[in-house]
């Protein structure tokens, strides 16, 4: 076994990869950029080596200083994780002519697997489905039907040079065929200049499963089960699971033979995953096929190790010091089952816009990287696992990618495994920048995630209009008028503990009167306990004045037969009352004695500001053009200006028709967030 | 007996009717409280105690014998705020209009003199058209004489003024007078002519919410403090200020128990301080890390945002704060900041309340718009506020303390009993950059670069300064709390006076 490694990585796996090494008994170096100085994997590794600036391209991609840094310090092998050089056959084959190991697969695997072309034509051969089509020339619309009846329908008609929906024909039928063939190749004439026609399958209702492979050197490959990863915004997959509720064993055993059979054509070792693409309109799980092989450490993979009991960071180091994989297939079973979410600095309820900065405050549910005892955590404390690379006064930084830490939760069942997801992310304290919590939230409790009808469409189909929070319902909302009761009444009672008073302390109201979106509750705190409405709940928290996170469980008769729930909120006060944030939304709740709750009405409800003629700066950023000028007429969904943040130009529409009237922001210009750039008339 | 009792109560009834119902519903009809729902909301339940409930006036001019209502516009009286005692007078406008008579006059100036001689703070609410026309200039030495008496106060209670309708005229200096000023929007103007007559005399149209509304105030003019959405937000912050407060001069701060460790540790502020200088950072988030449950009461957020001020509490006791602010304009001093600071700083030294200073700060702001302006007179005066201060005054320097700025922020020249420092601190004349242009002028660029590097290693730090005394330790950030605490703790016997003089002569 290696006495020393090095991880050619940063952030959450990073540290993940560190913590397998140091229980290995195996020392650990770390390589950081600048930027990544103060991070905790710098902090964790046995030795750090500084290795540039803060852009990747002039660090971590940088294979020279990699393999300066392993020479430097005596490392015997390179875990690269994932993304970097992780799938770079150039970096693998520069460590193999130094003479150092590289934790993952053989050079040949990598490159095959690296040319879309090749890698599907390497599956064609290994016997593992692909997506049906035809690629030849289509002679006419006879050809085209035979070819469609081959294929078998629903097919999808394409111009060659088509793109951005134009020039697509969906086909259910003969008829179908027959009617849009000529039209497809017209649009593809005109549009494109050219007429050729390809005809695939069409995936109905199609789901995002993937196989973990791992194998050693020693010719032995197995398939860790499937995990799904079907929920994704624009091709970032944002929530994994394993196992898949779409997958019978039948269906599982046919989909890791197959990709088995496809690592074993490249002579694969160390762990892969084949992502595969699945037709949830199928039921008899046939219709699976190849998309392609990830020759590295997935971001996903504690799901899989979280449910099969094996630690894959600790396999790959073993293959690659040339041990024999300890166990076969039949001893890879499923226990369980484990959710991952991702926690993104991103802001659902800006349109997902990145959000970096510093992390004022940040408090994951349990300790990132805790044992549970049971060998190496792979389930976390109590079923939470969180792998993250941040820390509380830390940076989200504009120059990696913008993922704050993985929660991954294990149950004994699904709904338990998205029960813990919720309770968990309630407890997730992250402030100072955006961040999807609230979403992933609204997600984990979504009848339609719940009921396992995934397809990689979902989050396009459920949040069409974007995200404004999850949806609570009325039982929840009588929890919070009674917690927030408790709460203000806590305060009113320490705010009489005062000195200089002129009499004794006197009772601290008990009558309130809570408004919560649009409602009126009633909320009295006596003797015996909380009411709303007169209605009795039962209500188990421990309320310090300042605290910000704080644990409830509510009993309320009136929310089904003794429905109880555990409840983490996060309070924020405002100046009249305070915020909730918990189950994936933010409550705005007004709190006032009852004494003077009737006054409230004469108060004249503000309308907040049309904003709509106003475009505002969305993020931090350096405004990078204005697209239009002033008296300019625009049009709905005009571009107006680019903002450059993190990197990512962001282009910003106007929401309706007008004309500009003024611009208050020049180009070049650093633009703080919700600085007005222009105002339309 | 029962005649009489019945006779008190049916005067009573009436006046609390005020203008009637009628005019109670108008009142309401433009989202606005009446007198007394105000003083319900700002009072403890049940506590407040009405004085001179059946005034009434004297005038007998333009019909005016024939129309009298018990209390004559204005409400008076005292009562508490979580039990602490406050005077309280809150106009009517339902009763003409809240119009000041001399009678009307009288009661304020009663509840500022009972406030005075028992020491304890006044709060009043404004909503009046203005002067009583029908008792001519009998209504105008009301108004002197409520000013003569907000002077007096001054200094010796806490006066607050919330302006909660229109207050016009020569109105308006009697909150002017007043420690602070808070405002309400859309329903509450001040100004000393209205919209009418500038559009007479200056030919300017404007509209009242534009010329004096709470908006103007709060950002433009820095006359008022803080605007709310409405009466109730208004008053319910108003219950919250009023905890932070000493009751008079006489009186020591108000202690509130807290369950916030006094040595919490916050080691995210070890990384507070970018890596690079120019980049700017925000200081609420060291104010809120280091007072009390994260509670920052800041006075004037939307004016002068260059430099913070307001209250807090360190172990349950209030503390002022001040702290310049990188996000705007790099935390320099500039005219409005100064004001804003010097006369936060010289309201806390007047109630003895101990100042915190925060610093980073690089200096003074440039430029002719400045300087014409009298940046000179105008940043004097926080200096001079600073330096006659003789409360606890506990400085921490988190990055720059540049030139005069420098000795202006509390510095151990102006008195600072405890002046701390962050290992991130650079404690120069000016920033190395500029600093080596000067003293190595025409050098080649490449030569000032090396030269910058050597003046950076010289002076970019505390250590220059703490090895001449001017900085008593440098600190970990993150063990701010628990030195300002304990700096606190060992400071409350302090004692320093000033010579005796009549009063000093700020420039004003």
């Amino acid at each position: 076994m290696f006495k020393k490694i090095l991880i050619a990585n940063r952030g959450e796996i990073a540290c993940r990869v560190i913590k397998t090494a140091r229980r290995m008994g195996i020392a650990t170096v770390a390589v950081y950029s600048d930027a990544d100085a103060r991070a905790p994997f710098v902090k964790m590794a046995d030795e750090a080596v500084h290795i540039g600036p803060s852009a990747a391209s002039e660090s971590y991609l940088v294979p020279e200083k990699i393999i300066a840094a392993c020479k430097q310090t005596g490392a015997e092998a390179v875990h690269p994780g994932y993304g970097f050089l992780s799938e770079r056959t150039s970096f693998a084959e520069a460590l193999a002519k130094e003479g150092i190991e590289f934790i993952g697969p053989p050079v040949n695997a990598i490159a095959a697997m690296g040319d879309k072309i090749e890698s599907k034509k390497l599956a064609l051969e290994a016997g593992v489905n692909v997506v049906p089509g035809f690629v030849g020339e289509i002679d006419d619309t006879e050809h085209a039907v035979r070819i469609s009846e081959e294929i078998g329908y629903p097919v999808m008609m394409k111009a060659s040079a088509g793109g951005g929906g134009k020039g697509m024909r969906l086909a259910y039928n003969e008829q179908d065929v027959r009617e849009g063939f000529e039209a497809t190749k017209r649009e593809g004439l005109n549009s494109f200049g050219d007429d050729r026609v390809f005809i695939e399958k069409f995936i109905l209702n199609p789901r995002h499963i993937e196989i973990q492979i791992l194998g050693d050197k020693h010719g032995n490959i197995l398939y860790l089960n499937e995990r799904e990863c079907s929920i994704q915004r624009r091709h970032q997959k944002v929530v994994e699971e394993a196992p898949s509720p779409f997958v019978t064993p039948k269906m599982r055993k046919a989909m890791g033979e197959q990709c088995v059979a496809l690592a074993a054509a490249v002579g694969y070792h160390s762990a892969g995953t084949v992502e595969l693409i699945v037709s949830g309109a199928d039921p008899s799980g046939e219709s699976f096929y190849f998309l392609e092989m990830n020759t590295r450490l997935q971001v996903e993979h504690p799901v899989t190790e979280a449910i099969t009991g094996i630690d894959l960071v600790e396999q790959m180091i073993r293959v690659a010091a040339g041990e024999k994989l300890a166990m076969a297939q039949d001893d890879i079973g499923i226990d369980g089952w484990a959710i991952e979410n991702r926690v993104y600095a991103e802001d659902p309820y800006r349109g997902f816009l990145p959000s970096t900065g510093r992390l004022v405050h940040y408090e994951p549910p349990v300790e990132p990287w805790a044992d549970d005892g049971a060998a190496n955590g792979r389930r976390g404390v109590e079923g939470i696992r969180v792998d993250d690379g941040v820390f509380e006064g830390g940076e989200v930084s504009m120059f990696y990618d913008p993922m704050i830490a993985k929660l991954v939760t294990w149950g004994e069942t699904r709904d338990e495994a998205a029960n813990l997801q919720v309770q968990a992310l309630d407890a997730f304290r992250i402030e100072g920048l955006g961040h999807n919590v609230d979403f992933l939230s609204a997600i984990m409790q979504h009848p339609r995630f719940r009921s396992g009808e995934l397809t990689t469409g979902f989050i396009a189909e459920e949040y069409p209009d974007g995200f404004e929070g999850a949806a609570t319902s009325d039982h929840l909302k009588r929890a919070l008028a009674a917690i927030v009761g408790v709460i203000a009444t806590a305060n009113a009672d320490r705010a009489q503990r005062i000195d200089q008073r002129l009499n004794g302390r006197t009772a601290p109201p008990g009558d309130w009167v809570v408004t919560l979106d649009g409602r009126d509750y009633a909320v009295s705190l006596e003797e015996e306990g909380v009411t709303v409405d007169g209605v009795q709940i039962e209500l188990e928290m421990e309320y310090t004045p300042g605290d910000v996170m704080i644990d409830v469980d509510v009993e309320d008769p009136s929310g089904g037969a003794g429905q109880s729930d555990a409840l983490t909120i996060q309070l924020a006060p405002t100046r009249s009352g305070y915020t909730i944030t918990t189950r994936g939304a933010k409550h705005a709740l007004r709190i006032l004695p009852a004494h003077i709750a009737h006054l409230a009405g004469h108060m004249i409800e503000k309308i907040p500001p049309d904003l709509s003629k106003f475009l505002i700066c969305p993020m931090p950023g350096l405004l990078m053009k204005l697209h239009v000028e002033e008296g300019e007429e625009v049009q709905p969904g005009q571009p107006l200006a680019t903002v450059e943040a993190m990197k990512m130009e962001n282009i910003l529409r106007a929401e309706k028709a007008g004309v500009v009237a003024k611009i208050n922001a020049a180009q070049g210009e650093s633009l703080a967030v919700d600085a007005v750039i222009l105002e339309l008339e | 007996m029962s005649a009489n009792i019945a006779e008190m109560e049916r005067r009573r009834e009436a006046a609390r009717m005020g203008g009637g119902q009628k005019r109670i519903d108008a009142q309401h009809a433009k989202g606005k409280l009446t007198a007394r729902e105000r003083i319900d909301v700002l009072l403890d339940e049940g506590s407040f105690e009405e004085l001179d409930m059946f005034v009434e006036h004297d005038c007998a001019d333009f019909g005016m014998a024939d129309q009298k209502i018990p209390g004559d516009g204005v409400v008076t009286g005292s009562g508490t705020i979580n039990g602490r005692l406050v005077y309280v007078f809150s106009q009517d406008f339902t009763v003409f209009g809240g119009s000041l008579s001399k009678r009307h006059a009288e009661k304020i100036c009663k509840v500022l003199e009972n406030a005075m001689k028992v020491g304890a703070p006044v709060i009043g609410m404004n909503d009046s058209g203005g002067a009583r026309i029908q008792e001519g200039v009998a209504s105008l030495g009301g108004y002197a004489d409520v000013f003569q008496r907000n002077v007096l106060a001054s200094g010796v209670v806490p006066q607050i003024s919330l302006i909660m309708g229109p207050c016009a005229g020569g109105a308006v200096y009697s909150p002017a007078m007043t420690d602070f000023i808070f405002m309400v929007k859309d329903s509450s103007y001040m100004f000393v002519t209205g919209p009418d007559v500038v559009k007479t005399v200056t030919n300017e149209v404007v509209t009242q919410e534009e010329l004096g509304g709470a908006v103007t105030h709060t950002t433009k003019t820095s006359v008022a403090d803080l605007a709310f959405e409405n009466d109730i937000e208004t008053l319910l912050a108003t219950r919250n200020f009023f905890d932070y407060l000493p009751l008079s001069n006489r009186e020591q701060v108000p202690e509130r128990p807290t369950d916030d460790p006094f040595d919490r540790e916050e080691p995210s502020l070890d990384t507070l301080i970018p890596d690079n200088a120019n980049q700017p950072y925000d200081m609420h988030e060291v104010l809120r890390k280091v007072l009390d449950e994260g509670e920052f009461f800041e006075i004037q957020p939307a004016h002068a945002g260059n430099i913070l001020c307001g209250f807090g509490r360190i172990e349950g006791r209030t503390v002022g704060v001040v702290a310049n602010q990188p996000m705007v304009l790099a935390g320099c001093l500039d005219i409005n900041s100064s004001k804003k600071a010097a006369r936060f700083v010289r309201f806390c030294d007047a109630f003895d309340i101990p100042i915190l200073t925060f610093v980073d700060v690089p200096g003074f702001l440039p430029g002719t718009s400045q300087e014409h302006n009298g940046i000179i007179k105008h940043g004097a005066k926080l200096l001079f506020a600073y330096a006659e201060a003789t409360v606890p005054k506990i400085t921490v320097i988190t990055r720059k303390a540049y030139g005069g700025a420098y000795d202006v922020m509390a510095s151990k020249h102006l008195r600072g009993d405890l002046n701390y420092a962050w290992p991130t601190a650079e404690i120069a004349v000016m920033g190395a950059k500029g600093a080596v242009e000067i003293i190595f002028r025409g050098k080649t660029p490449e030569e000032i670069a090396e030269r910058t590097k050597e003046y950076e290693d010289r002076f970019a730090n505390p250590f220059v300064a703490a090895s001449r005394g001017y900085i008593d330790n440098v600190i970990y950030p993150h063990s701010t709390r628990r030195r300002i605490a304990m700096g606190l703790r060992k400071l409350r016997g302090k004692v320093l006076e000033n010579p005796w003089k009549k009063h000093d002569n700020i420039p004003l």
